[in-house]
Formats: C-alpha cells, sequence, structure tokens
C-alpha cells in the first residue's frame, strides 16, 4: 500500500518536473514542433514546458493550437495559419511554404486543459496588464492547483487592484481544500473580506452537516469564520440587490415617464383623452430607424451619431402629426372626453396600420450606437447597461425641458392661462385656438421623443404603442392631471414598486398587482396623488 | 296589467316589427337550415348559423353596453371582462364534460396534464354540474361588477377616469388569463369542447339549438332592457347621464341606479359570453384585449346610442363587415375601423338610427323626440368639465394653480 502511494507519488513529482527540466534545456521552435507529435504524453508536456517558458511567441503558439490555427511540418517547421488561410512561421512572421508533409495537431479536452493552464501561466507573468487580467479572471473561476506557485508569484509583484483581487480569491479557493486548518481561517477572512456574493454557497457549505451529525468542516474556528462571513456576504447581497432593483426601478420609471410626459400635457392640462399617444410613442421609434436607414445609406462614417440627428427628426414629426391631428378632428371634440376617446382609438388604428403597410408588420432593428452599448459595472452583480443610464439622463433633460416651456415661455403662460380659465384668457388676446394646436403638437413631440428612447430600449413594431397606453394613463392618473412633478413621482415609484415586487411575486403578477393597487387607490383618492386644490377639484 | 306592460315597451306597430324579426330569427332561419335539404337554393349553408350565433352574441353584448353608455352616460371598456368570466364559467363546464377523450386521455383536463398537474384544482369541482356552470356564468360577472361597481361609484368616479380604470381591470385581467400558474389554460385558453348536456356540439341540431337559444337570450336581453329604460328608473337613467349633479339635488342616489344597470349589462355580458363560447369553440385571454372592449363602444355609436336596437344594428352592421372584409381586403380592415371611430363621432353622434329618423322627418331637428331616448346636445362630461373646453354657458370653475 504505502509502496503503491509513493510510486504515485514519485511518477506525480516526475510529471511535473521532468517537463520542466526537459523544456529548459530545448529551445522554443524544437519544443513547438513537438506539438505536432501524434504522442498525447510528449504533446502534453511539451504544452506544459512552453507554459514554463519566458518568451512572448511561446503564447502566441498556445493560443493558434487552441484555435485550430497550428501546423507543424515533419522538416520541424511551426506554422500558424492566419486568417487569410496562409500559413506564416511562428517565430520569425514570415510567410513560408512548408517542407515536408504537415500534420495538424488534436485538441482534445485533455489538451485544451493544460493548454488554457500555460496559456494562464504565460499570460501571468506577461507585462500586458490586459492579459494578466484575463488570466486572473479565468483563474478565479477555479484554478487548478498546479497554478499555485506561479499565482502566488505574480501576486507578490502584482500593483494591479483587480488583479490582485482575482487571483487572492482564487487562491482562497485553493486554501480552502487545504489540510491545514490555519489556511482555511486565512481563506475564509479573505473571501469574506473580498465580499463577492458569488462565494456565498461555496462558504455555506462549510457549515453544512454531513449526514451523520458531525459537520462537514472539522474545525470550529473555520465554521464560525465562515458563518460570520455568510451574514456579512448576505448582507452585502441584500444591498447589491436593493441597489440593483431600485436602479431597475429607476429605468422602469423612466421609460413610464417617457411615455407618459407627453399624456401628462395632453390629458392633463388640456382633457384630451388621446388614446393614438402610444402610437405617437411609436412614430418616433420609426423615425429613428429611417433617420437610421438614411445614415446607413449616405453616411456610413457618421452612423454612430445618427440617434443625435434622430430627435429633432422624431421631435418634428411627432410635432406636425399632432398639430396636424388636434387641427383635424380633436378641436371638434373638446368639451366631449369620451368621444375624444373613440376618435383618437380610431386615428391609432389608422396609424398602426398605415405604419405596417409602409414598413412591414414584422419588427424592425433599430440598433444601439457603439457609444451606447456596453455596461457600467458599480458593483459586482449590478450591472447598469450605458442604454438605460442615458435613458434616465435623457428624460432628466425632457423633463427639465418640458418644465422651461410651460413655465418659462410665452406659450407656456398662455397655456396656463387657458387650462385656468380659457374664457379670461380669450378675453385678454390669447388666441386659444393657436395654443390648443401648439400644445397637443408639444404632447404629441415628447412623446416622439420618448420614442427614440424606447428604439434603444426594445423591439420597434407597429404595435410598439399599444403597449404603453394602459401604464402611461396610469401614471398620469395617480400622479394627478395636471401636474406635471405628480406624473414624475407617480413614474418612478410606480417603477419602483413593480420591481421591488417582481422579485416577490413574478414579474406577471407583480403587475398585476400594481394594477389593482392602483384601481383601488384611484378610488380612495380620485384626484391622484396631487389633488388640485380649490374649487375647481370637485365638479 | 300585462297589457299595460306591453304598451310601456312599444307601439303596437313597433311590436309588429320586432315580432318579425323574432319569426326570422328564431323560425325562418333555422327552417332554411335544416328543414330545406343540402343542395337546394333556399338552403342556408351550415357554416353561417354559427356565424349567425357569433353576432347574436355580440347584439346581447351591444345592447348591455348601450344600456350603461347610451342610457347612463359610463363608458365601460370592462364590458369584455364580463363576458369571458360568462365565458370561461361555461368553457370550465364544457372543459369538464370532454371527460376522458382528450389528447391524454386522462380525467383532468388536457392543459393540466400538459402542466403536470396531479388533481383537479377546488374552482373547477364544481363546474361538473351544468346547472352551476350557468349559474355561475350569470353570477359570477354579476357579483364582480356589483362589487367593482360599488366602489367605483362610491367615489364618485365618472367620465373618462372610470373609462380608465375599466380598461386598467380588463388589462390586468388579461395578464391574470395569461398566466399558466393562474388555472384556466394560460395563453390557449379553453377549447377542444365534444358536447354541451351530452348533445355533440360538432352536429348541425345542437348548433341550430344553440343559435336558437342565442336569439331567444337577445330578444329577452332586449326586452328587459327596454323595460329598464321606459319605466320610472330609466328617467333617472337620462337624468344621471345629462347632469348627475343635479339628480342628487332633486333626492336621488346615483349610485344605487348606476349599480342596478351597471350588474344588470355585467350579467347580460356573462350570459353573451355562456352562449358564444360553445358556438364558438375556444376562450382565451386574447378576448380581454384593451381593443375589443373599445371596438363594443363603437358598435353602439356606429348604429346610435341610447336606442337599444341601434346597438343591435351597429353590432350586426360592424361584425358582418369585419367578417367580409378581413377575408376580402385584410388590409383595409383596420382603415375602415378606424374611420369609424372617427367619423360616426364627428359627423353621426346619433348613428345609424339617427341617420334613419332625420330621413324620415328631415324637418325634426331632434332626431328621436318620440320616445324621450334621443341623444342630447353634446352633453358635457363631468369629470372633465373643470378643464373647461365646455360650452359658453357653463360655469366657468375658480382659478387655480396648474402644474
Amino acid at each position: 500500500m504505502a509502496a503503491l502511494r509513493r510510486w504515485f507519488l514519485l511518477t506525480g513529482l516526475l510529471w511535473v518536473l521532468w517537463p520542466a527540466a526537459y523544456g529548459a534545456a530545448q529551445s522554443l521552435q524544437a519544443l513547438s514542433a513537438q506539438l505536432g507529435t501524434p504522442d498525447r504524453q510528449t504533446q502534453q508536456n511539451a504544452i506544459i514546458a512552453l507554459g514554463m517558458r519566458s518568451e512572448p511567441a511561446a503564447l502566441k503558439v498556445l493560443a493558434a493550437l487552441e484555435a485550430g490555427k497550428l501546423r507543424v511540418s515533419t522538416s520541424g517547421q511551426v506554422l500558424i495559419m492566419g486568417s487569410d488561410r496562409k500559413l506564416r512561421d511562428a517565430f520569425s512572421g514570415s510567410a513560408v511554404t512548408p517542407q515536408g508533409a504537415l500534420s495538424e495537431p488534436l485538441v482534445t479536452n485533455a489538451i485544451r486543459r493544460a493548454v488554457t493552464l500555460s496559456v494562464s501561466q504565460l499570460q501571468l507573468r506577461s507585462n500586458d496588464l490586459e492579459l494578466r487580467r484575463a488570466a486572473a479572471k479565468v483563474l478565479a473561476g477555479g484554478a487548478p492547483a498546479e497554478m499555485e506557485p506561479a499565482m502566488r508569484k505574480t501576486l507578490a509583484g502584482e500593483r494591479d487592484p483587480t488583479v490582485r483581487k482575482l487571483l487572492r480569491l482564487s487562491l482562497a479557493q485553493l486554501d480552502l481544500t487545504s489540510e491545514d486548518a490555519r489556511r482555511r481561517v486565512g481563506a475564509v477572512k479573505v473571501m469574506n473580506e473580498l465580499g463577492d456574493p458569488g462565494l456565498k454557497p461555496l462558504l455555506a457549505r462549510l457549515l453544512e452537516k454531513k449526514s451523520d451529525g458531525s459537520y462537514l468542516e472539522p474545525d470550529a474556528e473555520v465554521r464560525a469564520e465562515a458563518g460570520a462571513a455568510v451574514t456579512s456576504l448576505e448582507r452585502k447581497e441584500l444591498v447589491f440587490r436593493v441597489v440593483r432593483d431600485l436602479f431597475y426601478g429607476l429605468s422602469l420609471g423612466s421609460v413610464l415617464l417617457l411615455a407618459a410626459l407627453g399624456l401628462a400635457i395632453t390629458f392633463g392640462l388640456m382633457g384630451v383623452i388621446n388614446m393614438a399617444h402610444g402610437e405617437m410613442l411609436m412614430l418616433g421609434a420609426y423615425s429613428t430607424f429611417v433617420v437610421q436607414n438614411l445614415f446607413q445609406r449616405f453616411a456610413p462614417g457618421a452612423i454612430d451619431y445618427y440617434l443625435v440627428a434622430a430627435v429633432p427628426v422624431a421631435f418634428t414629426t411627432c410635432l406636425l402629426v399632432g398639430m396636424l391631428l388636434e387641427r383635424t378632428v380633436i378641436r371638434f371634440l373638446y368639451g366631449r372626453p369620451l368621444e375624444t376617446l373613440l376618435a383618437t382609438w380610431g386615428i391609432s388604428l389608422v396609424l398602426i396600420q398605415v405604419v405596417r403597410l409602409v414598413f412591414g408588420a414584422a419588427n424592425v432593428t433599430v440598433a444601439n450606437p457603439s457609444w451606447l452599448s456596453g455596461n457600467y459595472e458599480l458593483m459586482p452583480d449590478v450591472v447598469l447597461p450605458y442604454s438605460r443610464l442615458a435613458t434616465i439622463l435623457f428624460v432628466a433633460v425632457i423633463v427639465a425641458f418640458v418644465w422651461y416651456v410651460l413655465n418659462r415661455t410665452t406659450v407656456g403662460l398662455q397655456v396656463r392661462a387657458i387650462t385656468q380659465n380659457r374664457r379670461m384668457a380669450r378675453c385678454v388676446g390669447i388666441r386659444t385656438a393657436r395654443v390648443d394646436m401648439l400644445t397637443f403638437g408639444l404632447g404629441s413631440a415628447v412623446a416622439g421623443l420618448g420614442g427614440v428612447a424606447l428604439s434603444q430600449l426594445g423591439n420597434v413594431g407597429p404595435e410598439l404603442g399599444q403597449g404603453y397606453i394602459v401604464d402611461s394613463f396610469m401614471v398620469v392618473v395617480v400622479g394627478g392631471v395636471g401636474n406635471l412633478f405628480g406624473t414624475l413621482y407617480a413614474a418612478v415609484g410606480l417603477g419602483a414598486i413593480n420591481k421591488l415586487l417582481e422579485p416577490v411575486a413574478g414579474a406577471v403578477l407583480g403587475k398585476i398587482f400594481v394594477l389593482g393597487f392602483i384601481i383601488m387607490f384611484i378610488q380612495r383618492r380620485p384626484q391622484g396623488l396631487f389633488a388640485l386644490k380649490g374649487r375647481a377639484a370637485e365638479s | 296589467m300585462a297589457r299595460g306592460v306591453l304598451r310601456q315597451l312599444h307601439t303596437p306597430k313597433q311590436w309588429a316589427a320586432l315580432s318579425a324579426v323574432a319569426l326570422v330569427l328564431l323560425v325562418w332561419v333555422p327552417i332554411q337550415n335544416l328543414a330545406v335539404p343540402e343542395g337546394a337554393p333556399a338552403h342556408l349553408p351550415n357554416y353561417l348559423i354559427p356565424l349567425f350565433g357569433k353576432f347574436l352574441c355580440f347584439v346581447l353584448l351591444a345592447i348591455a353596453m348601450d344600456l350603461i353608455w347610451g342610457y347612463t352616460g359610463i363608458l365601460s371598456l370592462g364590458q369584455t371582462v364580463f363576458f369571458a368570466l360568462g365565458g370561461y364559467a361555461m368553457g370550465m363546464y364544457l372543459m369538464r364534460s370532454i371527460g376522458t377523450e382528450g389528447v391524454y386521455r386522462s380525467e383532468l383536463p388536457d392543459f393540466m396534464v400538459f402542466l403536470d398537474w396531479k388533481e383537479l384544482p377546488w374552482f373547477w369541482r364544481p363546474f361538473d354540474s351544468f346547472g352551476f356552470a350557468a349559474v355561475a356564468a350569470l353570477a359570477l360577472p354579476g357579483l364582480f361588477a356589483f362589487v367593482f361597481g360599488y366602489l367605483a361609484f362610491r367615489s364618485r368616479i365618472r367620465g373618462v377616469y372610470l373609462s380608465i380604470i375599466t380598461q386598467a381591470l380588463t388589462y390586468a385581467m388579461m395578464l391574470l388569463m395569461f398566466r399558466n400558474n393562474t388555472g384556466f389554460g394560460g395563453n390557449n385558453g379553453l377549447t377542444d369542447f365534444k358536447r354541451v348536456l351530452g348533445y355533440p356540439l360538432s352536429e348541425q341540431p345542437t348548433k341550430v339549438a344553440l343559435y336558437a337559444l342565442s336569439g331567444g337570450a337577445v330578444l329577452l336581453g332586449y326586452l328587459l332592457c327596454r323595460y329598464v329604460v321606459t319605466s320610472k328608473l330609466g328617467r333617472v337613467l337620462l337624468a344621471i347621464r345629462d347632469q348627475e349633479g343635479r339628480v342628487t339635488f332633486a333626492g336621488y342616489n346615483p349610485v344605487t341606479y348606476k349599480l342596478f344597470v351597471w350588474t344588470l349589462a355585467a350579467v347580460l355580458s356573462g350570459l353573451a359570453g355562456a352562449l358564444y363560447v360553445p358556438q364558438v369553440g375556444i376562450i382565451n385571454p386574447s378576448e380581454l384585449q384593451p381593443a375589443n372592449a373599445i371596438e363594443i363602444a363603437i358598435w353602439c355609436a356606429v348604429g346610435g346610442r341610447g336606442t337599444l336596437f341601434g346597438a343591435a344594428i351597429g353590432a350586426v352592421t360592424i361584425n358582418g363587415l369585419k367578417s367580409f372584409l378581413t377575408n376580402a381586403y385584410p388590409d383595409a380592415w383596420l382603415f375602415v375601423l378606424g374611420g369609424l371611430f372617427v367619423v360616426v363621432t364627428l359627423f353621426f353622434p346619433a348613428g345609424i338610427v339617427g341617420i334613419l329618423r332625420s330621413l324620415r322627418r328631415p324637418n325634426s331637428k331632434d332626431s328621436g323626440a318620440g320616445d324621450g331616448t334621443s341623444l342630447p346636445a353634446p352633453a358635457v362630461e363631468p369629470a372633465i368639465a373643470e378643464v373647461a373646453h365646455a360650452a359658453a354657458s357653463e360655469p366657468e370653475p375658480a382659478a387655480r394653480q396648474a402644474s
């Protein structure tokens, strides 16, 4: 028994040590050429030996092997196939004609594992920070024990905090399996300090009991540390989750606000029930699509900035459509909100069908410009897509714009005057018909801006607006009719409630709860959150 | 007494016309289909019977809508909820009556087998009985409407606010029914029915019987609504529609009256749903799309609001048009429907009935003077009157802060 173990130990040691001694003596060229041999053991040894070299070319060879681009000729040439399918010498980089028969090294799973290991080792020693980061990231997902010395060596000389953190994490994972209780305690402490919630199951396992009632982890100190670490990780996890939910709530709130803001103007200030409001969002999104296509066709170099151009285009398109609607239909229905509801519903059907005939019934692709794709990692597990961050910012700008128009411009003053007392406003010389047209146009145009943002977040199709109409009316009604800031609070509040309910109740049930809550809420406070004070409030 | 009631409902001439319609619906159509041999020119094709039956269910739905919208001024966008409740109640019975003839040969409905449910949920059990399902198809919508209406009317929610929250209700209901775990077949709904009360649904006599039942339900529903609107109660309803505030000052409590018609309309809608499902063979959440609820309103508006039979005319006209156009010119249908919404509200607020009346009495501006149920000059809907695009005679609300 003991003899057998010694034998294993010896061969294991040989397996580790021999390639190193063997590899040091050979040239890089000869070592690489061995990758082409059909003998697995030689191949594997060569890979491990390559991982110990310091020349950058070793990394190149291994990467080529992993990608299946490495060729070795019988005359000992090591060639790499470029993307143009031409063979180049792996070391000089010059194009060469192979002499003798070419062989393509077979990449089995065992080989791939060895390559990954060697590549990580080479990368860790590299001077390139990006390569070290990549290697550390791979290793943090679970490093093999053979990597330990190399990792400790790198950690000692490493300055970059990301690489340090990842390396400590993977070393701690290795230490956790060690025989030495002190090392395990140290590992648990490191994990606690790093605070990655993904480690919780690993730590929680230490606290589990075997079937016979004894702990899986024999050492009491390790268990105590692990218990403390789990508690602190859970607390951190909760913080992350709340932050994430709040962000997504804010994001959903900003989308709701985009959809509802225009409605807050047309419904809130003018009292027009515009069921075609969702279609204004849709037109805004399609304007973005058209601008994108025009850029693709005529200015492919500036394609990244099409979104900037889409903003005024969508605004103008929807402004004009809105004013046209006001002049031709809505003007005749003032004071008859139920009829307005039906007529604008009809308009929405017509608009949907027009878009369907022009652009097709299927969804169209509106691509994110490169500066909007990607994520910002606020904390581990809290990843904020740039497009959503930009939406929140965009909404803030629109709210400021609408507030400015309504409170700091002449037209805004006239709008407010008409809202308060239409006849009096006329008496002092305000052209109410013209202001009505502009107000409705503004509401529609703001919806168009919303459409630009929505095109960056989801699908663009003819039915885009239908999905938002119920939600946006809810937001306006909850916020209180005629009150822009009420709309703001209602949108963000409903968005947050929705996202906080989602993990508890599921997405659909959460939404149903919110709708039910709103229906109950309106019955308690028919005037919304921010009721207008005064005699007019109850008519 | 009985004679008095008959007089109250209709003049003898109108009774004659109504009887003629009833004869055509209940006697002539079934005979043309069943008694006339197939191939004969007078034979009514089989496929038309369920289609007509479907239309009749829509007519009942439209009449109920007219009762609450045309007469009481409540534009409900939640009628499809009551319709679907009735439909699902009946669908559950039909589902249970399949027995073990489903695809999976199981005691349980197919979709439950598919979801790997082991036993029937408790709320499905009583629906083994037709009697229970029939009562539930009327009582569930009624009860639901009563509770919802009580809460809404008591809080004085009206006008567009009521429209908006009923639409939210429909939307929430649709989302709920789309969930598989709610227990009503999720996305696919309830379908593959085999028989009702032992009669196979695939056979023509069953179809004709269902059609005739729908016809009978429409006639009874119409007479019931007619009775309501021609009674004193009906006058109060009209008053509520036109000036709810004054009704309150005159000593009436509008909540009671609204709640009554609201519940009645829900029960009728539930009945329509219960008759609709066995004839169409499926009930699924798409019935609850907000668009469908608004379409009911346009049936009433096109036919002519506040006349009951106008709603029936509108429902038949639009659904006939829809059946024809969605086949012949599918791209045009939404333009026509959308156009109807706009044109009718802008130019023909009294609908088809209004046009017919003004043709008959070209000099009379008041198109429906005879029975006191005419549409008023566009009434100012109270909820929004504060925003005051109102007629000049409307008192202006006091100045207030905006935003």
